[in-house]
């Protein structure tokens, strides 16, 4: 098994998390990992994207450059994302804030108002966690079992009281798949 | 017992692999794609009361390396391509003293401040002494964060033994990704290698320099550490094969143009087409003999790297030795200016020159 993912929205959504706590999961649960983030000088609305490769046996190119799933977490991504996505690939778009369909027909889109879902949980920042909880659920790559392990090393104590609602996020996507 | 397996960024793993190996002294200058190296080593060294300093210039920062390595320290600096060209001369000074040194390029594209994006044009300037006078220093090239860990580890060792300066020659892409590494166990600073020639370390006053005026005793001197040279030829030359023996085309290919290369390999494998791999990991010394015995054996190679063709040459250069001397086919795709290679674009240029 090897699942090739790239990653696309604006900074600020949390697209570099969701790529570090994807395969960090991935690494806990017994997969190679590679991790390749690229973004913009500015703090937030910058480009950021990752190439994303989780596999049981060794990796050879860390650049995802024909994914077997594709996160379209906005509507700027969504050319790009559909351009590069292997024939028959999945595309997980946040219809939050892509109003448009891809003009691909090779590809199985799967549709998931993260903010809305994130809202519902208590903060539209939870987004990228619902993404993540639909990509595990599509791709059933990483089982996302040790999450809540993984979570209490990547955020400090102080951030700990919202694990429980980053976990919620995890659930809402999995169930809107 | 091996420790488990973390999460780091390949800057930050060189890092810890360089205090695990007893690196007392660190000199720097901020250059991205290396930051996070220079950062690590910021939070890190102090913690352990060892020697940390972000010179005002890389030109300073390898001035320190050398007065610290010839003190006998195990001493590191790095940097990213344009700042390793400043440090040239500090390089090239400490191969003429025969000082043990580590020094890490976080390689970006070029020429001039060129672009923060991952390139291989600067194997040129690592490989042929890339300041002035007759001289060379290892270099090795890792694939990945665990390789960098390992890599920049041993160098240290190898850098005392040989009595010359370890290069590690990464890319953006090694520097800046993120994969599962496992650490090298921290050494026991007393254990370190003695250094009996290093100033400071008993027998009165000792002048550790570079300079020789008389011109015999400057050769002799040159000609002494070329025999060394040789020796470290024989002793330190590293590479990696995948599926050479079935291969009709073998990609010669390091650092991250070598995963990229694997993954065409194995894309060929799919579609019913055997290609290999040749991965020079020490570029020097290169490992050129076994790239003429391939040659002898008719096997046909494609240079792949992210530069305009620099490792061709000595890929050209190795095979002009072998048996077959002027039949072998070198081949060369490179792309440059900060662009990666797709594994798909490879695996095309080679179905083109195998017509298939």
């Amino acid at each position: 098994m090897t699942e090739k993912t790239f990653m696309a929205g604006f900074g600020g959504q949390g697209i570099i998390s969701l790529g570090m706590l994807w395969v960090y999961c991935a690494m806990k649960e017994g997969l190679e990992v590679t991790f390749f983030p690229f973004y913009g000088a500015e703090k937030r609305g910058g480009i950021a994207r990752a190439s994303v490769v989780v596999s049981d046996r060794e990796i050879a190119s860390p650049l995802v450059t024909s994914p077997d799933s594709s996160i379209v977490m906005n509507l700027d991504s969504l050319p790009l994302c559909e351009a590069i996505a292997k024939q028959g690939g999945t595309l997980i778009v946040n219809s939050s804030l892509v109003k448009v369909d891809p003009k691909r027909t090779d590809l199985r889109v799967i549709s998931v108002p993260c903010n809305e879902l994130a809202e519902e949980i208590g903060d539209a920042k939870f987004a990228n966690m619902v993404m993540m909880g639909a990509l595990s659920k599509a791709t059933g790559a990483v089982k996302l079992d040790k999450l809540e392990a993984v979570l209490k090393t990547f955020f400090p104590e102080s951030k700990h009281k919202f694990i429980p609602m980053n976990m919620k996020a995890i659930e809402a996507g999995r169930a809107a798949v | 017992m091996a420790e488990e397996k973390k999460l780091m960024k390949g800057n930050e793993a060189i890092g810890e692999a360089a205090i695990r190996a007893g690196c007392r002294a660190y000199f720097g200058y901020p250059i991205t794609p290396q930051n996070e190296l220079t950062a690590y080593m910021a939070k890190n060294m102090l913690d352990k009361k060892r020697v940390f300093i972000q010179a005002e210039s890389e030109v300073a920062a390898i001035n320190m390396v050398y007065g610290a390595a010839a003190t006998g320290t195990r001493t590191m600096t790095s940097s990213s391509s344009p700042g390793m060209s400043l440090k040239q001369e500090g390089i090239s000074y400490l191969c003429g003293a025969d000082l043990p040194a580590v020094l890490v390029n976080v390689a970006r594209s070029g020429p001039g401040l060129g672009g923060i994006s991952p390139g291989q044009g600067d194997y040129f300037q690592a490989t042929r002494g890339g300041g002035h006078g007759d001289y060379y220093h290892m270099v090795f090239a890792p694939k990945s964060v665990q390789e960098a860990a390992d890599l920049t580890y041993e160098a240290f060792d190898l850098a005392d033994k040989w009595r010359m300066p370890a290069m590690i020659l990464a890319d953006g892409l090694i520097g800046q990704m993120m994969e599962g590494v496992v650490l090298p166990e921290e050494r026991d600073l007393a254990s370190l290698p003695e250094k009996p020639w290093a100033a400071g370390q008993g027998g009165g006053p000792r002048h550790v320099s570079s300079c020789i005026l008389v011109p015999e005793e400057l050769e002799a001197a040159v000609r002494v550490r070329f025999a060394r040279y040789e020796e470290v030829r024989k002793a330190e030359t590293r590479f990696e094969e995948v599926n050479i023996e079935k291969a009709e085309l073998v990609f010669v290919a390091y650092g991250t143009s070598s995963r990229v290369a694997l993954g065409a390999v194995e894309l060929a494998k799919k579609a019913g087409m055997e290609l290999g791999l040749f991965r020079p990991i020490s570029l020097w010394p290169f490992p050129s003999a076994r790239l003429a015995e391939l040659a002898a054996k008719g096997k046909r190679f494609l240079a792949v790297e992210m530069s305009m063709g620099q490792m061709v040459e000595d890929v050209r250069l190795s095979v002009a030795s072998s048996a077959g001397a002027g039949k072998a086919d070198v081949q060369f795709y490179g792309r440059c200016g900060g662009v990666i290679p797709s594994e798909e674009e490879v695996l095309a240029e080679a179905r083109r020159i195998l017509g298939k």
